[in-house]
């Protein structure tokens, strides 16, 4: 049972990463993408690692594919430029790529990492919460590598927006704060005055 | 709260430099917000007193001996102490040459100090790495401040193109390692580089083939980063079209780190499979020593010349390393030391020349320095002396240990290699010397440059002259790092 | 029950029973949902028309109460209209992923104690993952239209949902660490004793920044400008009709109720009795009394009701936000706050401050 979830999982994640790279349209690119995500999210899952694969819905899927998609979506992409190089160096890329896929094949494969060559790990009990373990390790353990992730991602905030911040001269800010406290008074004046007569005779209505 | 049994609290003491640096850092990142426009100098100030705050500390805290700590993922040591005030002092002589130059290009801003700091706490990481987890994110912590540096000056093409392209490439290399670095924990079954160590030497055959899968891997990620050929392609990409002041950082101090992660990865933790890593690091020497130096000498471009002299430089670090001995390893690390403070002065010259508008950055804006500045001349010439390896400069000295150590471990014929190159190399460091003093000058403006950039610039040629003439103390400081 | 039913299926292979009864589960959710959906919708125009002093729909059966049927039956009469250049598959999936991330969500929701479809360890997350997916239909509809207005509503609705899904997964992981627990059932029974007890007190910024993010997330006045009528029609769903327009509405109202019901049980202690610690134990376990004061599924839905008559009562009282104070609100004013009581919190429980945390 478990195999065969397992298979149809891995099936469409294999299939969807290879449509990644060869779809035409970005969009539909960006999408199988997402499509891979989820789908070893579902592997995760069986692996009984719950919170790592909601984690990466949650993060990959749910925010930073989604920023992804938004960009792809915005940019005019001419698929004509992207594709000009392809015919021309597919056979080299193809050669490299089964050269890899062939070696990685021999060394990964059953010979060395096969299931009979590690012990099959011990099935937790019910009380056994991944979250619980996961947090444990990271803030002892890891806690080192834990705090320089958080380094690098305030890195990437401050270059970020050193990178786009730009200040725009032009732009009208207004201020919600100061628009709450404006009274009629400041922006309406009202001035008494004496009726006028219009010189000439047109109708008011013109 | 329950803790795992196993867990003890951190000793914090030898980590302070990095808690330091940090903690100025995050402080110098919010007074920066409260920093108008033209007072940036005091960000400028901070900045430089965060770097002589962590090497005093550094200095203090160094007690010789070897120190883990946080669970295995951090070591403090000798040699990492070393390495880590030269980072500093680099560091800093990078801040002080940079700052009229990006004044005059509407660059001198928080950030470039900002992600600076965090480049070398970066660096700082990886010279500590004690753990595959701690290098990666210490060398991505490093990677990351670099992009966005180069990417700083947003409306320049060319700094934007550098950009793009560095960080394509980098993050391909940081794949790569990635890729090596989990079949190794796939195959020891641990992330701690001495355990590696330990569980290689036990392996089989066959198990031994994913390590060599994995050494492979990491080794190709780590020559991008140094730039070795056959991965050196951006390297004078981003050289040329990063802003001169931010070549200068990229150039300079990340080499030493750069050393250190080599150090830690391929001799801490794969010191057993030296037979196999020596081959592959005996190709990528020549390669960078032939492609550096042949390819420099096409250059008319100074930031292209001296990446591609960069590109040479690496090559022979890397003869040191592959040597696999002890005085090997010191002779590389002296050469990372005198390579950065040689290409801080190299390229604080640039900065020196250069002026608003104006990119010194071509071989013929060199021409007839001598007769707009002798004195500047002559510290230019002891610089390009030195890259070239000319006694009595330090870049003699470096090349000999190095040459040295290779011999000693009976690779007389890579010596022999190593010197024909070097002589190829003297063409064009020979060329810049004979463009400032026999040829008329294009541009006889006088030199910019603030006082204390002179002063410091002096300094550092003076300072290349004088560990020329005597290696001796920083040898020494080397041999005893390496242990 | 259930052993009823497993005991009839008997005959069954195993694995089918097991699916069968989860899809009764399934469907003894999703039926009331749906019809709580439906209804919804008649109080919400009926609450609003009080508000603004209308009677509302009032001519299809007694008081307008079959309107939901009859709106039912004519959008499912209606044509599908396919715009031309769409992209047809993706316009048909747009209201799909809409649909179902927001029903999926239900599967970890407790209604009672241990009353919940699947009682998984890290339900919080999980809910939070599904409800982040939601925003694929919008995106992909936007976009898949064909049109401007559904793109620029798109958009808008995207960057929306995103900005305030940080606040709110904040707010979340304050619940989290006063409960100690990422698992829906436990956080409730976390807030035992009584009304003292329930998080709405030591979490009251986090409280009200979840529900207002709530209000957000699903698109709701006064953070409408996805669908702001006057500006770009009706967003990213501009271009759909009968159906598939109506997925999007049972999608966005089932948002509604989720999150009214994750607020109650979250801050106010879910199906927990407010007189509990206030009235003699005596009265809230025995008798029909007992049944009627004493915690169960009733205080659930009471809340929750609260919480969805909030939605309406908010919507028929305040402007629509203008965009830049949509985001600034998000980024700058609720982020900030939900950090600084996340450390609150965290020193509370360190702390062990009393009433909550002893």
């Amino acid at each position: 049972m478990e195999q065969t979830i397992f298979y149809i999982f891995s099936t469409v994640l294999v299939l969807s990463a290879g449509a990644v790279i060869t779809v035409r349209n970005p969009v539909f690119a960006a999408l199988f993408l997402v499509l891979a995500f989820f789908t070893s999210a579902a592997i995760w899952i069986l692996l009984e690692a719950e919170f790592l694969a909601l984690t990466l819905v949650l993060v990959y899927v749910g925010a930073v594919m989604v920023l992804f998609l938004f960009v792809v979506m915005m940019l005019d992409i001419n698929l004509t430029v992207l594709r000009e190089g392809f015919a021309r160096y597919l056979p080299v890329g193809l050669l490299v790529a089964i050269i890899m896929v062939a070696q990685l094949a021999y060394i990964v494969g059953p010979a060395r990492f096969g299931l009979d060559k590690f012990p099959a790990p011990e099935p937790h009990g019910a009380d056994y919460s991944n979250t619980r373990e996961i947090g444990l390790v990271l803030y002892t353990e890891y806690l080192f590598a834990f705090e320089l992730a958080a380094v690098i991602l305030v890195v990437a905030i401050v270059a970020a927006i050193a990178l786009t911040l730009r200040k725009r001269v032009k732009t009208n800010f207004m201020k919600p704060e100061e628009q709450v406290l404006v009274k009629s008074k400041d922006r309406v004046r009202l001035v008494k005055m004496a009726a006028e007569k219009r010189d000439d005779q047109q109708a008011p209505n013109d | 709260m329950t803790t795992p049994s196993s867990f003890e609290m951190p000793n914090l003491l030898p980590a302070v430099p990095e808690i330091f640096v940090l903690a100025a850092t995050c402080v110098i990142l919010l007074a920066d917000l409260f920093i108008s426009k033209d007072k940036k100098v005091i960000t400028y100030l901070m900045s430089l007193a965060t770097l002589i705050g962590a090497a005093v500390l550094t200095v203090t805290l160094h007690t010789g001996e070897t120190v883990i700590t946080f669970s295995g993922s951090f070591v403090s040591d000798p040699m990492g102490d070393v390495l880590k005030v030269f980072v500093y002092l680099v560091t800093a002589v990078v801040f002080v040459y940079s700052r009229s130059y990006l004044i005059a290009r509407n660059l001198f801003k928080g950030e470039f100090f900002i992600l600076g700091l965090f480049g070398v706490l970066g660096m700082m990481v990886l010279i500590s790495a004690h753990n595959m987890l701690t290098l990666y994110l210490g060398l991505e912590l490093l990677s990351l401040s670099m992009y966005a540096m180069v990417a700083l000056q947003r409306d320049s093409i060319n700094a934007t193109e550098a950009a793009m392209k560095y960080f394509v490439l980098g993050a391909l290399a940081s794949g790569m390692l990635l890729y090596g670095m989990s079949l190794i924990y796939g195959i020891t079954g641990s992330l701690d580089l001495a355990e590696i160590n330990a569980a290689i030497k036990s392996l089989d055959d066959s198990k031994m083939m994913v390590a060599g899968l994995g050494m492979v891997l990491v080794i190709v990620g780590m020559a991008f980063k140094l730039g070795a050929v056959p991965f050196h392609m951006w390297l004078p990409d981003v050289y040329h079209g990063a802003p001169t002041a931010i070549t200068l950082y990229i150039g300079t101090a990340p080499k030493i780190a750069a050393f250190a992660m080599v150090m830690r990865l391929l001799v801490e933790g794969l010191g057993d499979m030296h037979v196999q890593w020596q081959e592959i690091l005996i190709i990528m020497a020549v390669l960078s020593m032939a492609v550096g130096n042949i390819i420099a000498i096409a250059q008319t471009n100074m930031k292209r010349m001296l990446a591609y002299s960069t590109i040479s430089h690496v090559g022979f670090l890397l003869l040191g390393i592959l040597a696999g001995t002890s005085e090997g390893y010191s002779s590389a690390m002296f050469y990372a030391i005198t390579y950065a403070l040689m290409g801080a002065g190299g390229f604080g010259m640039i900065l020196l020349l250069s002026r608003a508008g104006f990119e010194a950055d071509r071989l013929e804006d060199f021409k007839g320095l001598n007769e707009r500045s002798p004195w500047f001349a002559l510290m230019m010439l002891i610089l390009m002396f030195s890259m070239a390896g000319v006694p009595p400069t330090v870049g003699f000295y470096a090349k000999l240990a190095v040459l040295q150590s290779v011999v000693g471990v009976g690779l007389t014929w890579l010596a022999v290699l190593g010197v024909i190159f070097s002589i190829i190399g003297a063409f064009y460091y020979l060329r810049v010397i004979k463009l400032m003093y026999f040829d008329k000058p294009v541009d006889t403006t006088p030199l910019q440059g603030s006082a204390d950039m002179r002063i410091i610039l002096s300094a550092n040629a003076l300072g290349i002259l004088y560990l020329g003439l005597m290696p001796g103390s920083l040898l020494a400081l080397c041999v005893a790092a390496i242990g | 029950m259930l052993e009823a039913i497993q005991s009839a299926l008997s005959f069954l292979p195993d694995g089918l029973v097991t699916l069968l009864i989860i899809l009764l589960k399934i469907f003894a959710l999703l039926l009331p949902l749906l019809g709580a959906v439906a209804y919804l919708t008649l109080a919400e125009r009926k609450v609003i028309g009080y508000i603004q002093i209308r009677i509302g729909p009032n001519r299809v059966g007694p008081r307008g109460l079959l309107q939901p049927i009859a709106d039912a039956v004519k959008l499912l009469f209606k044509e599908t209209i396919l715009p031309t250049n769409a992209n047809l598959f993706l316009f048909i999936l747009g209201p799909i992923l809409t649909i179902g991330p927001a029903m999926a969500a239900w599967a970890v929701v407790p209604f009672d104690d241990g009353l919940v479809i699947a009682d998984i360890d890290a339900s919080l997350l999980y809910i939070l993952a599904m409800t982040s997916l939601g925003v694929y239909g919008i995106i992909i509809a936007g976009w898949a239209s064909n049109s401007k207005y559904a793109f620029l509503g798109a958009l808008r609705s995207a960057a929306q949902i995103v900005s305030y899904e940080i606040a709110m997964g904040f707010a979340l992981v304050g619940v989290l660490l006063a409960a100690g627990s990422l698992n829906l059932g436990e956080i409730v029974t976390a807030q035992q004793g009584s009304v003292v007890q329930w998080f709405m007190w030591p979490l009251l910024p986090l409280f009200l920044i979840y529900f207002i993010s709530g209000l957000a997330e699903t698109n709701r006045a006064p953070f409408d400008v996805a669908e702001g009528e006057s500006e770009i029609v009706a967003g990213f769903h501009v271009e759909y009709s009968a159906m598939t327009f109506s997925v999007f509405f049972l999608a966005e109202y089932a948002n509604i109720i989720l999150i009214s019901l994750l607020t109650s049980a979250m801050f106010l202690g879910g199906w927990l009795s407010p007189f509990e610690g206030i009235l003699p134990e005596s009265m809230l376990t025995g008798g029909a009394l007992g049944l009627l004061l004493g915690s169960g599924i009733h205080w659930l839905l009471l809340k929750t009701a609260f919480f969805m008559f909030l939605f309406l009562w908010i919507r028929a009282t305040y402007p629509r936000y203008r965009y830049d104070q949509i985001m600034r609100l998000g980024w700058k004013v609720f982020i900030p706050i939900t950090i600084v009581w996340l450390l609150v919190v965290a020193a509370m429980v360190v702390g062990n401050v009393g009433p909550w945390f002893d």
